[in-house]
């Protein structure tokens, strides 16, 4: 599997040098898709790779052309790599139309499933965001749409059952982070048909180990999983020490692989969505959709390590 | 939203400082030669600072007036907003403070700038120059390129800076009128760079506190004229 890693590592690095990437986009993620680590949706059964790709600050860059070319650059390489979700807001900026810009470029890969959100106070003017938010992506429909920080959920989520079952959206979900209103995430969680949640969870943010991930299990609620390096902050605080010896066991070649796995090694875990600017980064990222998972022993073993640095 | 509480400001910062800096970047090579016209309009303003009345105060609120709006528009609204939603009610307070200039300076004659006989006149005068000469060099000195440089009448620091010169100067009431908003864009300014972690964080603020208390000496001092 290493092997295999690397050789993947020079083609897509060379491919890229040449500039012959867009073409072969397909074909790479289809022979890739192999190695990536995918776990079902519970609410249908659908294949998600276990890292995704979030949007929040890294692609909110504004009208800068040659910064909208190096996001789409990320998605290249993570389409390139077997990704396929990507997650956005109405609240990151200009994000979702860099995603759109992005998708545009990249000739809209079939392989993505769209998440996106909707967050705003007014249940009446939900409709007008997601009509907005769907045309800067410039998709037909989105895969999944949650309530974001569960803003108005009382009115937007209704709503986004009823585009559900209309086959105007897939999925439906909630999302909060930082460990913001869990008692309510869990009460929607045991009285809503959610398709997903989304929650703030790493190897120093754990408290949804407690209650969330279990109910999500228990409901059958696919989970995302938010802030995995805590915005860059957890990856700066590791990455002075030395990777742990047994990094190299599960196939980790540097921390954020062994920070991802941790996350995604959670049985309840659907997937982790990091972001960034860097293709290098994004390529890392899913590096921790291959190979061998931690099992229960090594991910206490993880968690107590990282805390410990 | 019942738990604003549990935000930090970090949670508010939606773009990173190589975004919001490039902003600058993109902007100063789309308005050149743009920065010339707002130099030369900060220094008719200290000019006309040297010989005070009526006129000459009307000019200064009627340019700086000028200077507000054109940051409301084409750096508020036309540019940051694209990277923080947060920037259209920034536009508005930006224009709003424009119209406060105007008719409170320029049609009602009611900014009436001083000339230099105090010290208090000094920090108005100091900031003014401060705002025109010193603060664009700040960036290039915290390690950011020279296209990023924030100038008079185009970048709203140093808009805000000068403007609190002026009405440090000015010795009519309704000056007050026009203090809350270049006071609270000094917070929100201030707050974002030290989200951003820049060095110069601290600057704004600095002004802000400056001023305050420029305007607080300063009433005492003519309400204890008034007295004796």
């Amino acid at each position: 599997m290493k092997v295999a890693l690397v050789s993947r590592r020079r083609l897509l690095g060379s491919l890229a040098a040449t500039g012959v990437m867009a073409g072969v986009d397909a074909q790479i993620g289809a022979a890739q898709s192999d190695a990536v680590i995918t776990r079902p949706i519970p609410s249908s059964g659908e294949l998600l790779p276990l890292v995704g790709l979030g949007t929040w600050i890294t692609f909110n860059v504004g009208y800068d052309e040659m910064a909208r070319d190096s996001c789409a650059e990320v998605m290249r390489s993570f389409f390139a790599a077997g990704g396929r979700m990507i997650d956005s807001s109405p609240m990151y900026g200009s994000s979702q139309a860099v995603v759109g810009h992005g998708l545009n470029k990249l000739g809209r890969p079939t392989a993505l499933f769209s998440a996106d959100k909707v967050w705003i106070s007014s249940g009446s003017r939900g409709p007008a965001q997601i009509e907005s938010s769907r045309r800067h992506w410039a998709v037909p429909r989105f895969d999944l749409l949650q309530v974001h920080n569960l803003l108005a959920w009382q009115e937007h989520l209704p709503r986004l059952l009823a585009m559900k079952s209309s086959g105007q959206l897939r999925y439906v979900g909630i999302t909060t982070s930082e460990g913001r209103r869990h008692r309510e995430v869990e009460q929607i969680m045991s009285s809503q048909p959610l398709d997903f949640v989304q929650v703030t969870y790493n190897a120093l943010d754990r408290e949804v180990e407690a209650r969330i991930l279990p109910l999500a299990q228990e409901r059958r609620i696919a989970v995302i999983v938010n802030r995995p390096f805590r915005e860059g902050a957890l990856i700066r605080s590791v990455a002075r020490h030395r990777l742990p010896s047994w990094a190299g066991e599960l196939g980790c070649a540097n921390w954020a692989q062994v920070l991802l796995k941790f996350i995604v090694s959670h049985p309840a875990v659907t997937c982790a969505i990091p972001a960034t600017t860097s293709v290098a980064h994004v390529r890392e990222n899913m590096g921790a959709a291959q190979g061998p998972l931690p099992d229960e022993a090594m991910r206490r073993r993880m968690a107590a390590h990282v805390e410990q640095l | 939203m019942s738990e604003w509480w549990t935000y930090t400001l970090s949670d508010f910062l939606l773009f990173s400082p190589r975004t919001y800096y490039r902003l600058f970047e993109l902007y100063n090579a789309e308005i050149w030669p743009g920065q010339v016209l707002g130099l030369l309009t900060g220094l008719a303003i200290l000019a006309l600072l040297r010989n005070p009345g009526p006129w000459q105060s009307r000019v200064i609120s009627a340019l700086l007036g000028a200077s507000w709006l054109w940051v409301a528009w084409a750096y508020h609204h036309a540019r940051y907003a694209s990277i923080n939603w947060a920037a259209t009610y920034f536009a508005i307070a930006f224009a709003v403070e424009a119209l406060l200039l105007i008719v409170i300076g320029l049609v009602g004659r009611g900014l009436v700038v001083r000339g230099v006989s105090h010290w208090i006149n000094w920090v108005g005068v100091g900031l003014v120059v401060f705002a025109l000469a010193a603060q664009p060099l700040i960036g290039p000195l915290a390690g950011r390129p020279w296209p990023q440089v924030e100038i008079f009448g185009i970048a709203p620091d140093p808009t805000v800076v000068a403007t609190l010169g002026v009405i440090v100067l000015a010795c009519s009431w309704p000056k007050w009128l026009l203090l809350p908003i270049p006071i609270l864009w000094c917070v929100v300014s201030g707050a974002t760079a030290w989200v951003m972690q820049s060095s110069d964080a601290a600057l704004m603020p600095a002004v802000a506190i400056l001023v305050v208390f420029a305007g607080t000496v300063s009433a005492l001092v003519r309400w204890a004229r008034l007295r004796a």
